[in-house]
């Protein structure tokens, strides 16, 4: 097996609310207010091979947008490590930390918000080779030129602003500016989900294309499975900070395990059903505030038994390169209908 | 006939990619502001040239005669020029008086605008990126300073310290920093939140670069509209603080200064005396907020193009 490009191991992502003065006065005088800790990423261990892309899938809140940040280098992590090629992250020098940290770019999901309003296009590009002494000042231009046409863009529009082009135009822009500092991995955090589905199409396309020109490695983080089967080489479902499944995309879409998977993969539109009845998971996404005991999925799981209110499941190797935390792969095979809630709906 | 196309416009508007550019194109495109604006340069220009300008220095003894005093406007004076806005209880010529009253005024106004913009636009954006503890100690000190009465603290620093300019500029700078910190914190937080300043960490570029490369210019129309409506109120604090005879020295006069020297006058007929200078003060703070209404629709970026 080769090296991974970028591994997590354990990695965990807290947001804590301290309490200011005023609360802590408050506190003396029995208001009992405590400070809240959510776990937006929760002991994930994660590896991803040089030139793949894997696909992180999960509902809105899951801590999927928070992996990515960290993986990227816009948050620190609470705990655990980031391996970039084999090194922790941690331990780098400064030098090597800042080429860790170009190595791996973000393309954010809404291309308003992404792109700085009083910039125009070349210098959103240009700016950050510009300042790492990458390019010299003369050839900046030449280098926008280069990246736009490269993402599909017209040259001529380098000294426009932002607000002068579409949602599709801006994330090229966006793909552009992370491009600019000969990125190794990008991570697509939503890239395509506020784009109509033609522009859509077009971005992963791009993104496709330069996979195939650059060598980049992906991860593609999305709530569309759809989209995810299309691009992804290996997909990683999150479920409230953990990764419940992985596996590779056939793998995946063909024997999915997990229940929370499964139950997914049922939801998913296809032409084949047309007019079947959707039936989404019962319940909401608990509170990653009090997140349940044991597997997070058990007051939703069809199949919960009392062992999953106690126990954390370990993610255990199901099959080759297929991942699984789910305690009914510990239970004996008869215990448990194979993919029944798939087929019965 | 020539073969060269002659272009209408001898003069082009400038590029609308600066926000020089736009703030120009934006109050020569609105009849109001480009009246306020020209009003804004003239008064400047006037107190910029008041010495050349003013048919008699107010605060030479010897240019002024005492038999002079409380002319009405238009009078003749015993040298044979006209009093055009009249005379004051020294003899002096009121429109002489206002101008280097409207010299006074700005320059503390302007001064103690600038250096409050310069210190809460700082603090205040150093609050946003850092947030926590920082934060929490730069708000608590501003919401200290904003919640006691702006003139009160005004009058107890120049009681202390006593008159003069660059005391008077002192106390505004102290009682206005506080405005500018909040809403730059405010413009800040929004901007610190958005995905450009996480490309911007992700792309490694440095916090100095950031702060002041990527937010402050996004900060820029809160700055500037609290910074007219500051200076503005800089200048009517300045006045307030002279009527009450704690501001400036005699001395030095100011707008609220001849005002407050009529003012017993003003109703026994000798309105001239603070009702000019009042009119002149009237003219100079709603002109000035005229212009930073405009700027601040023009400066947004979401008005550009339209």
């Amino acid at each position: 097996m080769t090296q991974p490009l970028i591994e997590a191991r354990e990695l965990s992502k807290r947001f804590t609310t301290r309490l200011d003065i005023a609360e802590r006065v408050a506190n003396l005088f029995g208001a009992g207010l405590e400070e809240r800790t959510v776990h937006a990423v929760d002991g994930v261990s994660l590896a991803i091979r040089p030139g793949e892309v894997l696909g992180l899938v999960g509902e809105s809140g899951c801590g999927k947008s928070t992996l990515g940040r960290v993986l990227a280098g816009i948050h620190p992590s609470s705990s655990g490590d980031v391996f970039w090629e084999g090194r922790n992250v941690a331990e780098l020098s400064a030098a090597e930390t800042r080429q860790a940290q170009l190595a791996a770019q973000m393309i954010f999901q809404d291309p308003m918000s992404s792109l700085n309003p009083r910039k125009t296009v070349a210098q959103a590009i240009g700016e950050a080779p510009l300042a790492h002494g990458m390019v010299r000042r003369g050839d900046v231009a030449a280098m926008v030129a280069d990246l736009m046409e490269r993402v599909g863009l017209d040259p001529s529009y380098a000294r426009r602003y932002p607000h002068q082009f579409s949602g599709g135009q801006r994330q090229r822009i966006g793909i552009a500016r992370a491009l600019a500092v000969q990125p190794r991995f990008l991570i697509c955090d939503e890239s395509v989900s506020a784009l109509d589905v033609s522009i859509q199409a077009q971005i992963l396309n791009l993104f496709m294309d330069l996979r195939a020109e650059l060598g980049l490695t992906y991860l593609f983080i999305s709530h569309d499975l759809g989209v995810v089967k299309h691009i992804s080489d290996r997909v990683a479902i999150m479920y409230l900070g953990r990764i419940v499944e992985s596996a590779d995309a056939d793998e995946f879409f063909a024997r999915p395990n997990h229940p929370y998977t499964q139950a997914l993969l049922a939801e998913m539109p296809t032409v084949k059903q047309r007019r079947r009845v959707f039936q989404p998971v019962k319940g909401e996404i608990p509170s990653p505030l009090h997140p349940p005991s044991g597997c997070h999925f058990h007051p939703r799981c069809p199949y919960a038994f009392e062992h999953c209110r106690i126990e954390r499941p370990a993610l255990r190797e199901i099959a080759p390169g297929h991942v699984s935390a789910c305690h009914l792969n510990d239970a004996p095979p008869t215990a448990r209908t194979t993919n029944a809630l798939h087929e019965t709906t | 006939m020539t073969d060269q196309p002659i272009s209408r416009r001898a003069w082009r508007l400038p590029s609308s990619d600066t926000v020089i550019g736009r703030a120009f194109n934006g109050l020569v495109t609105s009849p109001k502001a480009l009246v306020a604006a020209v009003l804004c340069i003239a008064l400047v220009l006037i107190a910029t040239f008041g010495p050349w300008l003013a048919p008699q220095n107010p605060y030479d003894l010897a240019a002024i005669d005492f038999f002079d005093a409380r002319l009405p406007p238009m009078s003749p004076s015993m040298t044979g020029s006209v009093y055009l806005l009249g005379t004051d209880g020294q003899g002096r010529d009121m429109l002489s008086a206002m101008i280097y009253g409207l010299r006074t005024s700005l320059v503390v106004g302007l001064l103690s605008g600038v250096v409050a913009l310069l210190i809460g636009t700082a603090l205040g954006l150093v609050a946003a990126y850092f947030g926590g503890r920082i934060d929490a100690l730069i708000m608590r000190v501003v919401d200290l300073m904003l919640g006691l009465p702006a003139i009160l603290v005004a009058l107890m620093l120049l009681a202390t310290l006593g008159q003069g300019m660059w005391k008077v500029v002192l106390a505004l700078v102290l009682v206005q920093w506080a405005q500018f910190a909040r809403a730059v914190r405010a413009a800040a937080l929004i901007e610190r939140g958005k995905e450009y300043i996480e490309a911007a960490v992700s792309l490694g570029l440095s916090k100095r670069r950031i702060l002041f490369g990527h937010m402050l210019p996004n900060c820029m129309a809160p700055i500037i509209v609290v910074g007219t409506l500051q200076v503005a109120s800089a200048i009517s604090a300045e006045a307030t603080l002279s009527f009450l005879g704690i501001g400036l020295p005699i001395t030095e006069p100011s707008l609220g200064l001849l005002i407050s020297n009529g003012y017993q006058t003003l109703l026994s007929g000798q309105y001239w005396i603070s009702v000019y200078p009042g009119l002149l003060l009237l003219v100079l703070v709603f002109s000035i907020n005229i212009v930073g209404d405009r700027l601040r629709e023009v400066l947004n970026p979401r008005f550009v193009g339209r």
